[in-house]
This record gives structure tokens, sequence and C-alpha cells, in this order.
């Protein structure tokens, strides 16, 4: 394991932000540390930089406790989500600065330095000023920039939260190309489980200071360990007492078996997926998802009969 | 119409009294002039003020940088009584700043008289002086650097600690950086304030010319002895160093943007 996390609190004021969690991250995997703001993914990979002390509890990096070893001796890259880049300070010097501070020879500096730059495609900013930047190229200067003193681990927070949705999407693709081309264990935060499932080996879903799941995007897609972690990996509808996938109710034109009777109230069509909210006969309401072509089938429309049951 | 209120309002409080000074200081000629503010005390005048100021800027910005960061970066007990202890000097009047070091530091007070037996005279003497100065202008540099320090966040010294580098290193290369505009405005504040004190430097020197007089005194004491022209001429000197010091402060701001 490259990284263990025994049973960590931490307490911010009487709120507690950490509570008694234990995670075990695989060497060379990527990792999404996944839930609602306030749930305490940040404040664990802060406990794990080193940047935050926890109340109790033990963290391990490659084999090693590390719980009380300051930030400066324990070997992780950590990416913030508002880059943190050294405003005054050159794209080539901010990259250079672990190096520098390690006081590696000079003629190392250089290539290293520049075998980064053409990683994460910077080469020719090399003698910009962070200020000079877009928001994505910032951060992957800060990614190089961590990247330079062969941490044994990645720590991003929230890496893409401050950028717009299509620059998001592409440092996506990217960052997992580059996972496949460095293999550094990396753990990463984000409150967005389609980048979380896009993205990681394995997620952690955290809720108020507590793990609820850790596995496989399918894993907790298709076993949720409870109702909060089905609610918030995909979409669910109410039906009847319990959540449901709302793919997984079955819509039909004539009654079958135990099928409840419903009418249509309104349909969405979003291309492929077409989405339809239904009113059962005791006035309770249900809104169901399926395929253009079922929809179709089913000449779904307003004010239509149809008889709704689970999967 | 503002703007002509606005000019109208500095011409009375500001341009016409010093110009007046500037022309009066000249009216016997640029040889009267020179003669003025070349005499052994103006001369000895003008070498303290700028001894003084030589040792209160740098200890006040040391101690405004790392105050500063204690106030940003560090939650600690009796935080907010540092902050607002930070702007008495602000508040308090000169003269009581120059009497309570005499109360501390002259022959009755509570360590000035161990402090004379055994030979270090502070009031009525430099080290008081020096004291005065660093006293009141103690809070520029802190409060400066302070709002600079907000504004920057901690991220950048997170990131550099995780880089490998220690406190030290992170302060010197990420830190003291960041903050130099504010740190340098602060400087100059309190190299204009150092220059231009009276007041408590006033209380603690005990005023002897041609030994513990500054600049500002030795307006004051020409004055008082209807020397009106030497005192015109020194003025004249006191608001070059003034004016020469808002050149810096306009300078640097036209350098940072």
């Amino acid at each position: 394991m490259a990284i263990e996390v025994r049973h960590v609190s931490k307490l911010f004021g009487d709120f507690q932000a950490l509570d008694e969690v234990s995670v075990d991250v695989a060497s060379g995997s990527l990792t999404a540390l996944l839930g609602p703001s306030g749930s305490g993914k940040s404040t664990l990979l802060r406990v794990i930089a080193g940047l935050e002390q926890p109340d109790a509890g033990e963290v391990y990096i490659s084999g090693r406790e590390a719980t009380t070893v300051s930030p400066q001796k324990r070997g992780v890259g950590f990416v913030f989500q508002h880059y943190a880049a050294f405003k005054h300070m050159t794209v080539w010097n901010n990259v250079a600065f672990g190096l520098k501070i390690r006081k590696r020879p000079k003629a190392e500096i250089e290539q290293r330095v520049s075998e980064l730059l053409d990683l994460v495609q910077l080469s020719g900013l090399a003698e910009r000023y962070p200020a000079q930047l877009s928001g994505g190229q910032r951060q992957r200067m800060a990614l190089a920039r961590a990247l330079a003193v062969d941490p044994n681990v990645l720590l991003l927070d929230e890496p893409f939260g401050a950028l717009d949705a299509r620059v998001r999407k592409e440092l996506r693709a990217w960052l997992r190309r580059l996972h496949d081309e460095v293999h550094v264990t990396t753990i990463f935060v984000t409150h967005d489980q389609e980048e979380a499932m896009e993205l990681a080996d394995q997620i952690v879903l955290m809720n108020q200071g507590k793990v609820e799941q850790i596995g496989g995007a399918r894993d907790l897609y298709e076993q949720p360990a409870n109702d909060f972690v089905m609610s918030f990996i995909g979409p669910v509808s109410n039906f009847g007492e319990e959540l449901v996938r709302p793919h997984d109710i079955v819509v039909r034109r004539e009654q079958n078996g135990s099928a409840e009777r419903a009418t249509v109230e309104r349909v969405v069509h979003l291309g492929f997926e077409v989405r339809a909210d239904l009113e059962l006969e005791d006035g309770r309401e249900v809104w169901v998802q399926m395929t253009r072509d079922e929809a179709t089938a089913l000449d779904l429309k307003e004010g239509v009969q149809v008889f709704v049951a689970k999967q | 119409m503002l703007r002509l209120v606005a000019l109208g309002y500095l011409a009375a409080l500001l341009i016409v009294p010093v110009g007046l000074v500037v022309y009066r200081a000249f009216e016997d000629g640029i040889g009267a002039f020179i003669e003025s503010i070349t005499t052994p005390e103006a001369l000895h005048a003008l070498w303290l003020t700028i001894v003084i100021a030589l040792i209160a800027v740098p200890m006040n910005t040391v101690f405004g940088i790392f105050c500063a960061l204690a106030i940003v970066r560090r939650k600690f007990p009796g935080h907010g009584l540092v902050n607002s202890v930070v702007d008495l000097p602000l508040a308090l009047s000169p003269v009581v700043v120059g009497l309570a070091l005499v109360l501390v530091y002259g022959r009755q007070g509570w360590w000035g008289g161990w402090l004379i037996d055994n030979g270090f005279q502070v009031i009525f003497a430099l080290p008081g002086m020096v004291l005065a100065t660093i006293f009141v202008s103690l809070p520029f540099v802190v409060r400066e650097v302070v709002p600079v320090l907000r504004e920057i966040g901690d991220e950048q010294e997170e990131a550099s600690a995780t880089l490998g580098a220690s406190p030290w290193q992170t302060f010197w290369r990420v830190t003291l950086p960041a903050i130099r505009w504010g740190v340098l405005y602060g400087v100059v504040l309190t190299t204009a304030r150092a220059l231009g004190e009276f007041g408590a430097v006033s209380v603690v020197s005990g005023r002897i010319a041609g030994r513990t007089e500054t600049m500002t005194l030795h307006v004051e004491e020409r004055y008082q002895a209807f020397e009106i022209q030497d005192a015109y001429a020194a003025s004249v000197v006191l608001a070059v160093l003034a004016v020469a010091t808002l050149l810096v402060m306009t300078l640097l701001r036209r350098e940072e943007t």
C-alpha cells in the first residue's frame, strides 16, 4: 500500500471534519475522494499531505509512519484548487523550485524542468509569469511543479474546480493519460461524481466526516452500501418506499401483474435519453429514464396512461 | 467645480504655506541659505536625524514583518490584543510617548537609574531618541504588510512546504518576494515619520544644540531664538527629504503596475 490512513479524526472547533476515517490506497493507483462540500474530503487530503495535523489516528506513506512528519519531509506533491502559483517567478522557476531547494546540480535541473514542461505542454511558455497564463495552463504548471521532485504520492485538491467546463473535460482526459504514463500514486478530491467515475480506479465516497463506501465506479453504482451512496452516485427516483434508478423502472402501455397505473405529466427529450415525470394514482410522483427508441415505441407524451413497475 | 474646491483647499492649507517657507528661505539669496544650513548645529542636526532614521527604520522593518506574520498566520492567545496594541502609537500623542519613556528610562525611572549607574544613558542621549522614534513609527510596516499577507493567503507557503522548503526557505523565497511592495511602502512611510518626528523626541532629547538636536528640533530652536531665516532654511531641508521620500514611493508604485 502506498498510503494507509488509520482511524483518523479531526475537529475544527466543534465541527467534526473527520470521524475515524480509514482508507488504503494501492501503489500506482488513481483514487478519488468524492463527497459533498463539508464531507471532509479536502481535510483528509491535507492530513495525508501533512498540511493538517489529525487529532487522532495514523497516516502511513510507503509503509512508514508519517503522522507527525512535516509536509517538507513527506515527499508528497500537492496541487491546489487555485494553483498556488508562485506569482513572482516564471513558469520555469516555478517548476524548478523543488529541485533548487534540494540543491540539485544545474544541468540536472535544466534537463528535468524541460522534460516536465514538455510533459505538461508548456515548453513555449517557460519565461512567462503565472499572471500571463490561462487557468488550465496554470494548473498544468502546478502539476509539473509537484511532479518535479518525484513525489511518492501526488495529491490534487479539486484540481479542476476553478476551470470552465470545456477546459475541465480536456484536463480530465489529459490527467488520465498522464497518470498512465507517469504511474505515480495519485489521490484527487472532487465533488463531481462524473469526474470521479471517469478518472478513478477507486472511489472513496465521504459524507459528514465519514467514509460511506470505497470501491470502483461500478461497485458504487451497482451495489451501493446505502441510500446516501445510491443517491450521490447516479440518478435516483423515489418509487414507493424505496430509491430506484430511474432506468430500472419499466414502463408499459398494458397492465402487467402488479404494475401501478400512472399518468404522464411531462416528457423531456435529451437526445439519446428521454425523461418523463409520471403521477401515480395515489398522487405520488416518480420520474423515469429511457432511451429515445423506447419512448417512441410507447408513444410517450403528456396525458398518456401507462403502467409502471420496478424491474 | 469639485476639482477647484479640492485644489483651493490644498492651496490654502499646504501649497501656499510650504511655498512661502521655500520663498523665505531663499529671500536673502542662495548664499544666506547655504550659510544657514551649514552651521555646525544644523549639520549635526541633519546627521543625527539621518542616524536615528538609519537605526529606527531597519528595526521597525524587521519587527513589522514578523509582527504582521504573527498577526495573520498564527492564532495565539492574545492575538487580538497584539493587533490593537500595534496601533497604539498612531492614537497616542507623541508627547505622551516621550514622557512614558522618561518614566521608564529616566534617572528616576524603573530601569533608568540602574542603566545610568552602569554607564548607559538613555534619556537625553541618542538611545532615548532612537527609542522614541521607533515607538512612534512602529505601526507603518505592520499596517502595510498585514493586508498584503491576507490577500496572498497561505497556499503559496503551503505549496512551498510540500516541495521541500523549510519555513526559513519559504520565508525568503516565497513570502518575502510576495509582500515586497507592502514592505517597501511601509519602509517609506516609516522613514517619513522618523525624519519628521518632533514631540516624543523633543521630550526625551533634552534638546542640547549640537548634541541631541534633530532637524525638527533645530527648526523649533532657531524659530524660538528669532533666527527665522535659519528656521526656514532648515525647514526646506526637511521638506526636501520628505519630497524625496514621496518621490521614491511614487516611483515604486509605477514600478509595481
